[in-house]
């Protein structure tokens, strides 16, 4: 709190009010920033977000259980599979329904490829803001590999709407699993490459070694979540820490920023977490695919479910962090509240405390490597 | 997935238009090759023209008057064709660019206009002419104006003492590599000068880090040129070329230590001062929109924009005149240059200069094309500590050492030859050592080597 008093502490009137978006190609249209700049030092810059806002939780109060599905492609389109799950998860704790284990392998398949995805949006993007625009066409390169096998499972390239209350909609087609393992081996050898590009480069090490430093304590105190929380050194992964799905039967490591460019918690553990992670998720597609059980893929529902009056809560580790569904049910057909907790907003909050004293240039660094997904922080 | 089939063979379109694209730039430098003997100070080629036309229209050509006017017409013509090829050069540039960018980036890149996507560079510029000259309503409107042409002047400037070849030169100056440091240092003028009367914040920032950027890279530059002026003796562009040989080991860069250093203090500045990447801070899109070029459109955009990548010629040809030999070919040493002259292979003699010439400076010039696609931006604080801290004290000591070089030179002249021979070695095993890496990479990731099915 006394940060928010000392808000305009050494304010000399002297500084230039510059918006930074919502007109500009790093913000796109989506987000816009109110900076104060001395010269290319920032006194401090104000997020100001908004631009993206759907009411999509009020949507989920007019629409039935089932509806809303499509509804959650649209929090997060960058990784939507986590959107789905997390609301799917909600409704069937409300309704007390068990999933069966293929669904919930499907489930984890299907998600961490969508991760694999998102992260590599999110190092493109990185690059790209960086002024390296060749590894943003790599990525989306691997990316569209991926579109392509998550479009023969369900149908869908970004909108997904895989995942469905008990279950998932469609199950594997022919040969899939033999496509996903090929573009496997594919990506792990092309994620080297990758790094020779661009990751171990000396000038993007020099770009983001130290710079946009979110400590520890302070990551914590903002709730930071995901790939931003590891980043800045905390050992938090709810895949690991509060298994939900298929994920206790899997193995694989949490990474977590090391300083390797400078010290912990700055632009480059953010941007070499999500590296790392994308190596993590290979591996648990490769373990899902292998010990997927048979059987059913959905579990019993009604078309217009009902749950007795409640609340639940839902937790999941989205590409962005933890990402929590807060469903309240009145008894009707309709949820009564609808509430998605994400992490682009919460990252959004840190941006003016940690601004100060940087330069423009690393101001793009910090929120390209924060992640945000305008279409999240809004809702 | 079915591999794609490409619907014909491209290897034939890839040569046609690949020659295409090398002709119709040096077109020009032929054309100057051609007109050359009307531009002789002695004023005899004009004469002989003026009395051919006094011929043809019957009329009398020959007063003084006449004779001023008609050399008037032939320099006029003479400069005219020099600045098309900077137009042409950084028009096919463009195109090159942004196909070697698709390449690298696994994609396509403009491939609808003419064989290859060829034609593109004509469509832009047609469209740029069309586009409506936009001029901010609060902008200061005479500088905003005025500022692309401070920029066309200070790039077309320069081709006055640029070397094409033997004798294709517009002047050779006494004082040429001097001349080319300081009109350069135009470009900053008009790009400060369309910053500030933009009247816009990105634009502002554009021109105040492009300012601090071509000021401070233009220290560096001007010590790292002199070290190949200490090494010849002069300042004049064809005098420092005479003085290198056409083996790799006789050229500049590999005859000093000191040399080779410098050239890397000459092309990281002359990338800054061109505002390449990784030195592309002004026009940043990430974090200033356009920088600089932001508020401008249609024609005035393409002026900037021709001058950007006409400088790319500019850069590398300078550092093919001060490192790299020029247009010197083995086997021609001065002697037997000068016996050519009045025959019939003087005129080829100076084809292959000028085709010596053309050949390593485009190789440079791909290197900055494929710096541009590799590397991120830096920062203006390690802009400037690069500058400051680290050229500025390299390009001191390269001139120091130089100096003492040339004084032990003076004394053991096989000092130049024993270090040209050296180095060249060196430098050819770096090249092979980065081929076989290339190698390696390609296939380590099981990617097909030369591709040409996106032509």
């Amino acid at each position: 709190m006394s940060k928010l008093i000392l808000r305009r502490a050494g304010h000399t009137g002297e500084e230039m009010l510059l918006n930074f978006g919502p007109q500009h190609p790093s913000t796109h249209g989506v987000i816009n920033f109110i900076v104060d700049t001395d010269g290319e030092v920032m006194k401090k810059a104000i997020p100001d977000v908004g631009y993206l806002h759907r009411s999509i939780e009020k949507i989920g109060e007019v629409t039935g259980y089932p509806g809303f599905m499509p509804y959650t492609d649209r929090i997060d389109y960058v990784a939507a599979m986590f959107a789905n799950e997390g609301y799917a998860i909600a409704v069937e704790k409300l309704l007390k329904v068990e999933v069966p284990a293929r669904a919930q392998y499907l489930r984890a398949a299907s998600c961490e490829l969508c991760r694999i995805a998102s992260h590599l949006v999110s190092v493109g993007t990185m690059a790209t803001d960086i002024g390296a625009t060749t590894p943003l066409v790599h990525a989306l390169r691997e990316r569209e590999r991926i579109n392509d096998l998550i479009e023969a499972l369900c149908g869908a390239r970004l909108t997904y709407n895989y995942h469905r209350i008990g279950g998932v909609a469609f199950d594997m087609p022919t040969g899939w699993k033999d496509q996903v393992l090929a573009f496997l081996d594919h990506f792990e050898s092309m994620l080297t490459e990758f790094d020779r590009l661009i990751t171990y480069n000396e000038i993007y090490l020099k770009r983001l070694g130290s710079v946009a430093v979110i400590p520890r304590e302070l990551a914590i105190d903002y709730g930071l979540v995901g790939p931003n929380l590891r980043g800045s050194g905390v050992d938090w992964d709810l895949r690991r820490d509060a298994p939900y799905g298929a994920y206790k039967d899997f193995k694989f490591d949490v990474p977590v920023g090391k300083g390797l460019a400078g010290t912990v918690g700055d632009a480059f553990d953010r941007y070499h977490v999500r590296i790392l992670e994308m190596k993590q998720s290979s591996l648990i597609v490769r373990q899902a695919l292998e010990r997927m059980p048979e059987g059913e893929i959905m579990a019993k529902v009604q078309r217009k479910p009902k749950p007795e009056a409640g609340e639940a809560l839902s937790r999941v580790e989205s590409a962005r962090g933890e990402m929590a569904y807060y469903v309240v049910s009145d008894g009707t057909d309709k949820a009564y509240r609808v509430r998605a907790r994400t992490g682009s907003y919460l990252a959004m909050g840190i941006i003016e405390d940690i601004s100060p004293g940087m330069m423009i240039a690393d101001l793009v660094a910090l929120i390209a490597s924060l992640d945000v997904v305008a279409p999240e922080i809004d809702r | 997935m079915a591999p794609y089939q490409p619907k014909s063979d491209p290897k034939w379109l890839v040569a046609l238009t690949l020659a295409v694209a090398l002709t119709v730039p040096f077109l020009f430098p032929v054309l100057i090759l051609l007109s050359m003997p009307l531009a002789e100070p002695s004023g005899g080629g004009v004469t002989l023209a003026l009395r051919w036309l006094g011929n043809v229209l019957g009329t009398d050509l020959s007063g003084p008057v006449a004779h001023d006017v008609g050399t008037a017409v032939v320099l006029l013509l003479i400069a005219f064709l020099f600045i098309n090829f900077g137009a042409i050069f950084s028009g096919i540039c463009v195109w090159w660019e942004r196909r070697i960018a698709g390449r690298m980036q696994s994609r396509i890149g403009p491939n609808r206009q003419g064989l290859g996507g060829f034609l593109v560079w004509v469509a832009d510029a047609v469209k740029f002419l069309l586009k409506e000259d936009l001029v901010p309503a609060e902008a200061d409107s005479l500088l905003f104006r005025i500022a692309p042409y401070f920029v066309l002047t200070g790039f077309a400037l320069t081709f006055v003492v640029l070397p094409f070849g033997h004798s294709v030169v517009m002047a050779d100056l006494n004082v040429g590599v001097f001349y080319i440091t300081s009109v350069t240092a135009l470009v900053v003028v008009g790009i400060l000068i369309s910053g500030w009367s933009s009247n816009s914040k990105w634009a502002l920032f554009g021109g105040m880090r492009s300012a601090a950027q071509v000021v401070s890279y233009e220290i560096p530059a001007g010590l790292a040129v002199f070290v190949p002026v200490l090494m010849a003796g002069s300042l004049s562009m064809q005098d420092i070329i005479r003085a290198q040989g056409a083996a790799p080991w006789d050229w500049f860069i590999f005859r000093n230590p000191a040399a080779l250093v410098a050239f890397f203090v000459l092309f990281t500045s002359q990338l800054a001062e061109a505002n390449r990447t990784p030195f592309d801070l002004p026009e940043a899109e990430s974090e200033l929109v356009a920088g600089y070029l932001s508020e401008y459109s249609g024609f005035r955009f393409a002026l900037f924009f021709m001058s950007e990548f006409g400088n790319i010629w500019v850069m590398s040809a300078l550092a093919t005149t001060l490192f790299f030999g020029g247009w010197q070919v083995p086997g021609m040493p001065a002697a037997a240059i000068s016996a050519l002259k009045g025959t019939g292979a003087w005129w080829g003699w100076q084809l292959v200069s000028m085709a010596v010439f053309a050949v390593k400076t485009l190789l440079l010039a791909n290197v900055v094309i494929w710096l541009r696609w590799t590397l991120p931006r830096i920062r203006i604080d390690q802009m400037m500590t690069l500058s400051w801290k680290y050229l500025v004290p390299i390009g001191f000591v390269c001139l120091i050492f130089t100096l003492f070089w040339q004084l032990g030179v003076g004394a053991a002249p096989g000092l130049e030859l024993a270090s040209g021979v050296a180095l060249s070695v060196g430098a050819l095993f770096v090249v092979i050592a980065f081929f076989r890496r290339v190698f390696k990479n390609v296939t380590d990731v099981r990617g097909d080597a030369i591709d040409l099915s996106n032509w």
